[in-house]
C-alpha cells in the first residue's frame, strides 16, 4: 500500500526522478512521464514502470517522473525506491 | 590481477553504466562515504540492480557501512542475492568484526540456496586497533583474500596528519603488507587523494610497491592507469624471469640440481617468482 | 576620398542594396557577435526585405534572426553550422525556401567560382583603417584569424567594414586589404568578448571522454602515421582536446617533430606549437585567447583563408595534406556515414563546418564520441542527416572499443597488433543497445527544410521538418 508521498532519483544525466502519491482504492494507475528520449523511448519507460509497480504490488498510485535518459536498470531502482520510501520501509 | 580498483559512488547512475570501462582491473561500488545517510536505501537498489544488468567484465566490490552503523545488514541483505565478488567491510578493526559479518552472509547465502564461501572479504583497516590486528583480521575467516588499509581514517585515528611523503604511515603500511603476507593474502594501498597531483601519485605507488602491496586503490579515474603502469612487470622484469624459467628448465632437463643466472643462485622462490611475473604480464597483455 | 561613413545605414544605402539581394557574413565573433543582428535592424528600419543571407555560421546570438524571418526580412539562409536556438525555429518549418548547408572549405568555394554570389559583404572586424585595411588580431573584440571573411571581402559586389577599433591609417599587419572594402563604419561594440573566444578552453575532466582521448591517441601512435612531418587537426569539443593533449605527451616522449597543425586552433594546439610538435599552424579560426595572442605575437601561428584551409576547387587547399583528423558526430551509422546537422530528435544543431572537408582531405579521419548519450546509441542504422559520407570516414572511437571502415582493413589490422579493442561496427552498435534499449526512430515530417550541399556542391541530403506537436 503506498501509504504516504515519495520521491527518488535525481535529475542528473542518465538518472530519473520519481515521485509517487498515494491514491484511493481502485482507482488504478495514473502515469506522467516526461522524458528527454521520450521520441525514442517513451513506451519503453512506461512498460518498465508498470512492470516494476506490479512486481512490488502497486495497484493504485499517482506516479511522476521526470527522465534525464536513464536506462531500464535504473528506472527500475529509483521506482523500487520511491515505492519503498511511500510504503514506509526505509 | 588486481593491480588497481577504482572507487565509484553507488547512487550515480552514470558511473555505474561506465564502471567497466575505466580502466581499472577491480570496481568498488561504494555504499559507505560517497552515500549520504538519506540515499542509503537508493544506492543499495542501484547498485544491486547495475550488478544484475550491466555485465561487469571486472571484479566487482562492494563496500558496505560498518557494523556499528544502522545500515550493514541491509546492505548485506540486498547485495548478497546477486553473489559479487567481493564486499568490502569498513572500519574492521579484528577478527570478530570479520565473523559476524562472515557468518551473517552464510546465514543469507544459505537462505538463498546459493553457495556458501563464494563470496570473498577485503576487510577495509583503518583504525590503530585493525592496524594491530591486521593478521588476525587476515586469518580470520577463508572468505578473506586481500586486506586493504585506509590511510585517510587511520591518521585521523592516529591523532596525527595525513601527509605526500606519507611518514605517518609507513608503519601502519609495512605492518599491513606482513600481516598479509603471513596470512597467504593479498593487499592493497590506500588511494592517493590529490586527483590534480599524477607524479606524486606515481611516486606513491612506487613506493607501496617496493613495500610489497599487490596494488592500491583509487578514488579518480584519471589515476588508474599510473597505478597499473607501477605495480605492472618492467620490460626488464619480464625479461629476467623469462630467463630464469629457461635457466630453470635447462638445469631440470640437464639434471643438475643447483644453477645460477648473472652470478646469483636460481632457487624456488626466485622461479616462484619468476612464474607470478610471467603470469601478470599474460594476464595485462594489450589491455588497458 | 574617404570611405568612412557615419552609420551601418547609410552604409547600406551607398551599397545599393535591394530587395532580394544577398548580404553575407563572417561568424568569427561567434556566440559574441553582434554586427549580424545589427545590421539586419538597420536593413529592417530601412524597409529593405526579402534577404537571403549567407553567413559562414549561424550561433545562438542570432536568435533575433527567427523574427526578421517571419516578418519576410529574411527568406534565404546559406550558412555551414546552425546553433540550436535558430535551427530549431527551421526544423519546425518557419521558412519557405530550405536553408542551403555548405562546408567550411564549400562556401568560400562557390563564392570564387561564381556558385553563390554576394551582393553586399559585412565584415565585422575588430581593428580597421579609415581605407578598410583590417584584422582579427587587436581589438578589444579580438578574436584572432578572419580567416572565414577573405572570400566573403574579395568577391561580394561591395564589402562594408564594421569595426569598434577604427586606428590610424595604415594599419600594420592587416589580414584583409583595403582593395576589396568599399566603406568602414565605426560603431561602439561588434561584440561580446566572452561570447566570442573563451578564456581558456579545457580539457574534459569526464572520465569517459578521457578513456575515449586515451583510446585515440593510442590509435593515432599505431596508425603508421605518427612520425616526422606529421600534421593534424582536431575538434574543440573536450574529448578530442584530450586526445591532443595525449598525443603531444606521446609526441615529446619519441622526440617526434610534427609539420602542422590545422583547423580551429585552440590553447592546446598553441601548446604543440610552443613544444616543437609542429613548425607551424595554419589557423583559419580561434577558439581561446591563448590562440589570439599566439597568432599574433608568432609569426609561425599564421593565419590561412577559407579557401587555403579546405576549398576543393583552389589548387591544393591544406586539407589536402592532412595526416589526421579527429571529429565529432552526433549520430554515425553502419556504413560509416556521419551526422552533424541534427539532434537525435531531427532538430538542425549544428552543421559540418570543416567536419567533410577535412575527412575527405585527412590520411585517417577519426570520429570520437562516446558509444551513447543519456542512453542514445551513436551508432545506428541509418543516420537522420548525411552531413558526411561514410566512405572518407576511416575509424570511430567510442570508450567501449574502435571500428575501423572496411574500407581500412590496413589500419585494423595496426590497430590489433598495439592491442587496442577493434570490433565490427555492427558489434558497437549492439554493444550499445545492450546497454540502453533499441530507440525507436522519430517520426519526420514531408517538407525539407534544409539541403545539405557537399564540398563539391553537389547535393549530399536533405532534412526534413520535425512536426510540431
Amino acid at each position: 500500500m503506498i501509504m504516504q508521498r515519495a520521491c527518488a532519483g535525481t535529475l542528473e544525466s542518465s538518472d530519473i526522478y520519481v515521485e509517487i502519491a498515494p491514491a484511493e482504492a481502485g482507482s488504478g494507475l495514473e502515469l506522467d512521464i516526461t522524458s528527454v528520449v521520450f521520441a525514442q523511448f517513451g513506451e519503453d519507460i512506461e512498460r518498465v514502470i508498470r512492470e516494476t509497480l506490479a512486481e512490488l504490488d502497486v495497484t493504485d498510485a499517482s506516479v511522476r517522473v521526470s527522465d534525464r535518459g536513464a536506462v531500464d536498470c535504473t528506472i527500475r531502482a529509483r521506482v523500487e525506491t520511491a515505492v519503498c520510501r511511500a510504503k514506509g520501509e526505509k | 590481477m588486481r593491480r588497481s580498483m577504482l572507487f565509484l559512488p553507488g547512487n550515480s547512475p552514470n558511473m555505474l553504466l561506465n564502471a567497466n570501462i575505466l580502466g581499472s582491473d577491480s570496481v568498488i561500488l561504494d555504499l559507505e562515504d560517497a552515500v549520504a545517510p538519506t540515499e542509503k536505501d537508493s544506492a543499495r537498489i542501484l547498485v544491486r540492480n547495475a550488478i544484475k544488468s550491466m555485465g561487469y567484465t571486472k571484479e566487482v566490490i562492494v563496500r558496505i557501512n560498518p557494523i556499528d552503523s544502522p545500515y550493514w545488514e541491509k546492505d548485506l541483505q540486498t547485495i548478497v542475492p546477486i553473489q559479487p565478488d567481493m564486499i568490502m567491510p569498513t572500519k574492521v578493526s579484528g577478527a570478530k568484526d570479520i565473523q559476524i559479518i562472515a557468518d551473517y552472509i552464510t546465514k543469507l547465502e544459505e537462505e538463498l540456496g546459493l553457495e556458501v564461501g563464494k563470496i570473498k572479504l577485503m576487510p577495509l583497516i583503518e583504525t590503530a586497533l585493525g592496524v594491530e590486528r591486521a593478521f588476525d583480521i587476515a586469518s580470520a575467516d577463508p572468505r578473506v583474500t586481500c586486506i586493504f588499509l585506509g590511510g585517510e581514517d587511520f591518521t585521523a585515528d592516529m591523532r596525527c596528519v595525513r601527509t605526500k611523503p606519507g611518514n605517518e604511515i609507513f608503519y601502519a603500511r609495512s605492518r599491513m603488507v606482513v600481516a598479509a603476507r603471513a596470512a597467504g593474502v593479498d593487499v592493497m594501498d590506500t588511494p592517493w587523494t590529490d586527483v590534480e597531483d599524477i607524479d606524486g601519485l606515481i611516486e606513491d605507488a612506487k613506493l607501496a610497491k617496493s613495500l610489497g602491496f599487490s596494488g592500491k586503490a583509487s578514488i579518480s579515474p584519471r589515476h588508474v592507469a599510473g597505478i597499473n603502469e607501477v605495480f605492472s612487470p618492467t620490460e626488464a622484469e619480464i625479461q629476467y624471469a623469462k630467463d630464469v624459467m629457461e635457466t630453470n628448465e635447462k638445469a631440470k632437463a640437464e639434471g643438475k640440481g643447483v644453477v645460477s643466472l648473472r652470478g646469483k643462485m636460481i632457487d624456488a622462490p626466485i622461479v616462484n617468482r619468476a612464474r607470478q611475473v610471467l603470469e601478470a604480464a599474460e594476464a595485462i597483455k594489450g589491455g588497458r | 576620398m574617404s570611405k568612412l561613413v557615419k552609420s551601418i545605414k547609410e552604409a547600406i544605402q551607398l551599397a545599393g542594396l535591394k530587395d532580394g539581394m544577398t548580404i553575407s557574413f563572417h561568424h568569427h565573433l561567434r556566440n559574441g557577435d553582434m554586427v549580424a543582428v545589427m545590421v539586419m535592424d538597420a536593413i529592417c528600419e530601412l524597409g529593405i526585405k526579402d534577404m537571403n543571407v549567407n553567413i559562414s555560421s549561424v550561433f545562438d546570438t542570432h536568435g533575433p534572426f527567427i523574427e526578421y524571418i517571419r516578418d519576410g526580412v529574411i527568406t534565404g539562409i546559406e550558412t555551414d553550422y546552425m546553433g540550436g536556438v535558430v535551427g530549431r525555429a527551421v526544423s519546425e518549418g518557419i521558412m519557405d525556401k530550405p536553408v542551403t548547408f555548405r562546408t567550411h572549405g564549400g562556401r568560400p568555394s562557390d563564392i570564387i567560382r561564381g556558385a553563390s554570389p554576394i551582393d553586399v559583404a559585412f565584415i565585422a572586424a575588430p581593428t580597421a583603417d579609415c581605407m578598410g585595411n583590417c584584422t582579427g588580431k587587436i581589438g578589444k573584440s579580438a578574436c584572432g584569424s578572419l580567416g572565414y571573411a577573405f572570400a566573403d571581402a574579395m568577391y561580394a559586389k561591395k564589402s562594408i567594414v564594421i569595426t569598434d577599433n577604427l586606428v590610424e591609417y595604415p594599419l600594420i599587419d592587416y589580414s584583409i586589404a583595403e582593395n576589396y572594402i568599399d566603406y568602414v563604419v565605426a560603431v561602439d561594440k561588434i561584440g561580446e568578448p566572452s561570447g566570442i573566444v573563451s578564456g581558456t578552453t579545457k580539457i574534459t575532466k569526464d572520465p569517459v571522454g578521457l578513456v575515449i582521448a586515451d583510446y585515440a591517441a593510442r590509435a593515432i601512435d599505431a596508425s603508421g602515421l605518427l612520425k616526422d612531418g606529421f600534421s593534424f587537426q582536431t575538434g574543440a569539443g573536450g574529448a578530442s582536446l584530450a586526445a591532443a593533449k595525449y598525443l603531444k605527451d606521446i609526441m615529446m616522449k619519441k622526440n617526434i617533430k610534427g609539420s602542422y597543425g590545422l583547423g580551429g586552433i585552440t590553447a592546446y594546439m598553441v601548446d604543440m606549437l610552443n613544444s616543437g610538435c609542429f613548425k607551424a599552424l595554419y589557423d583559419v579560426q580561434c577558439f581561446d585567447l591563448d590562440a589570439v595572442r599566439s597568432i599574433r605575437e608568432n609569426p609561425n601561428h599564421m593565419e590561412v583563408t577559407a579557401a587555403h584551409y579546405a576549398s576543393p576547387t583552389a589548387k591544393s587547399s591544406a586539407v589536402d595534406s592532412l595526416d589526421v583528423v579527429i571529429l565529432g558526430a552526433t549520430e554515425i551509422d553502419t556504413d560509416f556515414n556521419v551526422n552533424v546537422h541534427t539532434d537525435s530528435n531531427g532538430y538542425i544543431m549544428g552543421g559540418s563546418g570543416g567536419h567533410s572537408d577535412t575527412a575527405a582531405g585527412a590520411k585517417m579521419s577519426m570520429i570520437v564520441a562516446p558509444l551513447s548519450r543519456a542512453r542514445l546509441p551513436i551508432v545506428v542504422d541509418k543516420v537522420l542527416c548525411k552531413s558526411t559520407p561514410g566512405s572518407t570516414v576511416d575509424v570511430l572511437v567510442t570508450q567501449r572499443g574502435i571500428a575501423v571502415n572496411p574500407l581500412r582493413a590496413d589500419l585494423a589490422d595496426r590497430f590489433k597488433d598495439a592491442g587496442l579493442p577493434v570490433y565490427d561496427i555492427h558489434d558497437l552498435k549492439a554493444m550499445a543497445e545492450q546497454l540502453n534499449g533499441t530507440p525507436k526512430k522519430p517520426v519526420l515530417g514531408d517538407k525539407i527544410v534544409a539541403n545539405v550541399l557537399y564540398r563539391d556542391g553537389t547535393l549530399l541530403d536533405t532534412i526534413k521538418n520535425v512536426p510540431v506537436k
